[in-house]
């Protein structure tokens, strides 16, 4: 069946006279498996009723409640088929048998009957060829059902789709530890082994990239005893992935979000950036972080972030602005609304201190609080996330410098925040002293506003972190 | 009761390096178990690792367990109409899945949880709940307890002071059972109250039943003090010491995998997603301004994804072409309030920036999400 292969490849030795093992010529035994899977899978298989075996108890009937599987899917023995209901006791039907699924007898909340059949499996006939085999090292098996597989004389329990699986990572089963049930080799110790073969778990070697199946012969002995090479090279085991692409359809949330960052692609930004040294607003946090704690606040850093920004709004309204639809009004809010970023497991959500113009330092950080453990337990509400004018995004909290961020419509401007180093600069004196700097990048539209407003709101805000005493003189 | 020490522990942990079959073999037929977690999704995977790992053909189990407020759904049931959501989320209760089958419970700190293990060819709820019955009489000779054909157990032929659930794999099975010693009652009743309307479903549904606490009976009782007794009963019963080795539902190395299992048990996929197909059908009473809309909502929700959705509004009151957005967006999405409350402000960003407008949409919104 394979002679013909064998005068066009040079190095290709023979383990039994069935079977063709190419060692390094894995592509080339790739192929040779799939001539055997494609015959084997035009043979017709037997159609099997599997039969709803006894419950227990004396019970006669149960209730479908959920398939696992649908018409057309491949099964193999022990995996799951159905979920049944009896009378408080939930029951996993797993399959006696190898195949495909090609009739389901019931439908969900129909009545099944014990003795009377459950689904048609059609019986893979020609089973217990290469495909269940690690063909590398093993010899030969042509058992049908038996699960069991002497491998050097070591008993390795694994249903049929853990072997393939195993077989086409060129796994041996033998160096596996099987932690189901009698050391039963599950998927799950398969891919574990994957993983500490890529360098996921162990120390990577230097060669512990994927290697891909080597095209060309090489001068060396296709010998079938890794022990023999003395250079630790993983030439023999090309790391395949077994991994699979996973297509979602876009919902809910992120379907949103692709609105509003669409929406948002319409407003011409323009970025402006700076740096703020806070050496003295470190200093006075660290001065009334008790006396808030007293109070039972945490104090951030962000509560005087939003503050002074508002303060900037008082003398620059145009970035507490929001513009229509065809840019023919511009409506100066009121409130000072002021949104902060908050990653969560969804994603980005933007709660809002409402009227930031007449809280005190310690009213927004008593609201942050509250927010964030709202926000952490998934229980925002709609006026919380609603009636932002203007956002702050402390992405520093996670890392990064300098950012471009994404002005959120109906919005005009958005700051973001990166982490605050201690750095080096020169003071009035021109000696060298140990700073606190932060990054700011600030995104505005640049259909209302102009570059020196915005610059100019940066420096004031910025003048009054760097001076925080400054604060008081424009605090109402 | 005499509990592990620590010295056992090192010599069970040097035992279980090797690759399991029944690992905690003490060489008896059975073992009595017991969680030092009171987290819920902790203890839900340590039954199921006993149940996908333990050879139980040379030793059965008993597993002892209790958690902190939570409450515990069947396999196949629908949570909107077994408890109150919105009141578990404001007290923090934690809602479970398990993979048995049957009714809704409480469980907090006063209640017990059993768990008898055996392989599936000896599964037998009876024996173990009369072995139950018997611990109970041997500790309060004068305690009218008995079994139901429904396996309850009943005080004073009344009251529940037990449910029962189990689940059958390919080899093994388990029964486990609650065991009211001294929960919150008032809690216990309002959290299983579902304020939810119109809902139409084939879940499973609980039968609601009067319950009473064993403490009522006899104040000397205590949570511990059960534990003690079944697991003294079940020890004479199997012939063993009665031995309870206590394990740490977070330890991997004890429990290879365990983790997983106990991050699947709280994803919402399992929690919510699992629920079997159902629909509501409801008519929101909104009051704005000085009148009352009465809107029709009808949704299918599968997988615990709204999967149709109609909303019924009276002519113009909302832009027509804003209102399919928004049942466009909730098509797909999470019956959820939190991912809704999220998808709707984002919407609300890309709409005209009316203020009236506004207040409708919030005002449907809110509505919207109160029925999940």
């Amino acid at each position: 069946v394979c002679s013909h292969r064998i005068r066009s490849c040079s190095s290709i030795r023979f383990i039994k006279s069935k079977y063709v093992c190419v060692y390094d010529k894995s592509a080339l035994k790739f192929s040779h498996q799939q001539r055997l899977f494609r015959t084997s899978a035009v043979s017709c298989g037997q159609i099997v009723q599997f039969k709803l075996s006894d419950i227990g108890e004396g019970i006669t009937e149960v209730t479908v409640k959920e398939w696992y599987i649908k018409e057309g899917d491949s099964v193999s023995q022990f995996d799951s088929i159905c979920e049944v209901q009896s009378d408080k006791a939930s029951v996993t039907i797993t399959s006696r048998y190898d195949g495909i699924i090609r009739k389901l007898h019931y439908s969900i909340d129909d009545i099944a009957f014990v003795g009377k059949p459950l689904v048609d499996i059609e019986i893979d006939a020609s089973k217990g060829v290469a495909s269940e085999e690690d063909v590398v090292e093993t010899p030969p098996m042509s058992h049908e059902e038996h699960t069991h597989q002497e491998i050097k004389g070591h008993k390795t329990l694994a249903t049929p789709a853990v072997r393939r699986l195993a077989m086409e990572n060129n796994i041996k089963l033998s160096e596996i530890v099987g932690t189901g049930k009698d050391n039963r080799i599950l998927k799950e110790d398969i891919l574990n082994y994957l993983a500490k073969q890529t360098g996921a778990i162990l120390p990577p070697s230097p060669k512990a990239e994927i290697v891909p199946p080597l095209p060309k012969t090489e001068a060396v002995p296709a010998a079938p005893k890794d022990k023999a090479r003395k250079i630790p090279v993983p030439v023999s085991r090309p790391i395949a992935f077994s991994g699979k692409d996973k297509t979602e359809p876009v919902t809910g949330f992120q379907k949103a979000m692709v609105k509003t960052m669409s929406a948002a692609l319409k407003i011409p930004h323009f970025g402006y950036s700076d740096e703020i040294d806070l050496t003295q607003l470190v200093q006075l946090r660290e001065e009334l972080k008790p006396l808030a704690e007293i109070r039972g606040i945490k104090l951030s850093f962000m509560p005087f972030f939003i503050k002074a920004a508002s303060l900037g709004l008082l003398q620059y309204p145009i970035l507490n602005a929001s513009l229509d639809e065809n840019c023919q009004n511009v409506t100066y809010k009121a409130s000072h609304n002021i949104g902060v970023a908050m990653d969560t497991e969804q994603g980005l959500i933007v709660p809002n201190v409402k009227n930031v113009q007449v809280c005190s330092v310690f009213d927004i950080a008593v609201e942050l609080n509250r927010l964030q453990s709202l926000g952490s337990a998934g229980q925002l509400g709609t006026s919380d996330l609603t009636g932002g004018t203007f956002t702050l995004s402390n992405i520093g909290t996670i890392g990064g410098t300098y950012t471009k961020p994404v002005i959120l419509p109906p919005e005009v401007a958005i700051g973001a925040l990166g982490k605050i180093q201690a750095l080096p600069r020169f003071n009035g004196k021109g000696e060298v002293v140990k700073a606190q700097i932060m990054n700011v990048s600030w995104s505005a539209d640049h259909r209302i506003i102009d570059g020196a407003t915005m610059a100019r709101f940066s420096n004031l805000w910025k003048s009054y972190l760097e001076n925080p005493a400054s604060m008081l003189l424009d605090l109402k | 009761m005499v509990l592990q020490s620590l010295k056992n522990c090192l010599w069970l942990s040097c035992v279980l390096r090797t690759p399991k079959a029944c690992f905690w073999s003490t060489a008896s037929g059975a073992l009595i178990i017991q969680s030092v977690s009171n987290d819920v999704y902790q203890n839900l995977a340590v039954e199921d690792w006993i149940h996908d790992h333990m050879d139980l053909e040379k030793q059965q189990v008993l597993f002892l367990w209790r958690n902190s407020p939570a409450v515990v759904i069947g396999r196949h049931q629908n949570p909107w109409q077994e408890c109150n959501l919105r009141l578990l989320r404001q007290k923090n209760i934690k809602l479970a899945r398990r993979r048995s089958g049957g009714g809704t419970v409480y469980h907090d700190l006063g209640n017990i949880n059993l768990t008898f293990f055996t392989t599936r060819k000896k599964y037998e709820r009876m024996e173990n709940l009369k072995l139950i019955v018997k611990a109970l009489k041997a500790l309060r000779p004068h305690l009218d307890v008995h079994v139901t054909d429904r396996y309850d157990i009943l005080l004073d032929r009344q009251y529940k002071i037990s449910g029962t659930a189990a689940k059958l794999g390919r080899t093994s099975a388990y029964h486990h059972c609650t065991l009211l010693c001294n929960a919150d009652k008032f809690v216990l009743s309002s959290v299983l109250k579902s304020p939810y309307e119109g809902l139409q479903s084939n879940a499973t549904p609980s039968v609601p039943a009067l319950v009473k606490n064993l403490f009522e009976e006899d104040s000397s009782l205590t949570s511990e003090m059960l534990l003690d007794a079944v697991a003294k009963e079940y020890a004479v019963q199997h012939q063993i010491d009665h031995h309870i080795t206590l394990i740490n539902p977070a330890d991997e190395t004890l429990l290879p995998g365990i983790s997983n299992k106990t991050e699947e048990l709280q994803t919402w996929e399992w929690v919510y997603g699992k629920t079997p197909k159902f629909s509501v059908s409801t008519c929101l009473n909104m009051a704005y301004k000085d009148s009352v809309l009465d809107v029709k909502v009808n949704m299918d929700i599968k997988h615990g994804r709204i999967e149709v959705c109609n909303i019924d509004l009276p002519e113009q009151w909302l832009p027509p072409a804003l209102c399919s957005e928004l049942v466009k967006s909730l098509t797909g999405s999470k019956f959820c309030p939190n991912e809704t409350t999220t998808l709707v402000t984002t919407l609300l960003r890309v709409c005209p920036q009316d203020n009236e407008f506004h207040s409708r949409w919030n005002l449907l919104c809110e509505n919207m999400i109160k029925l999940m």
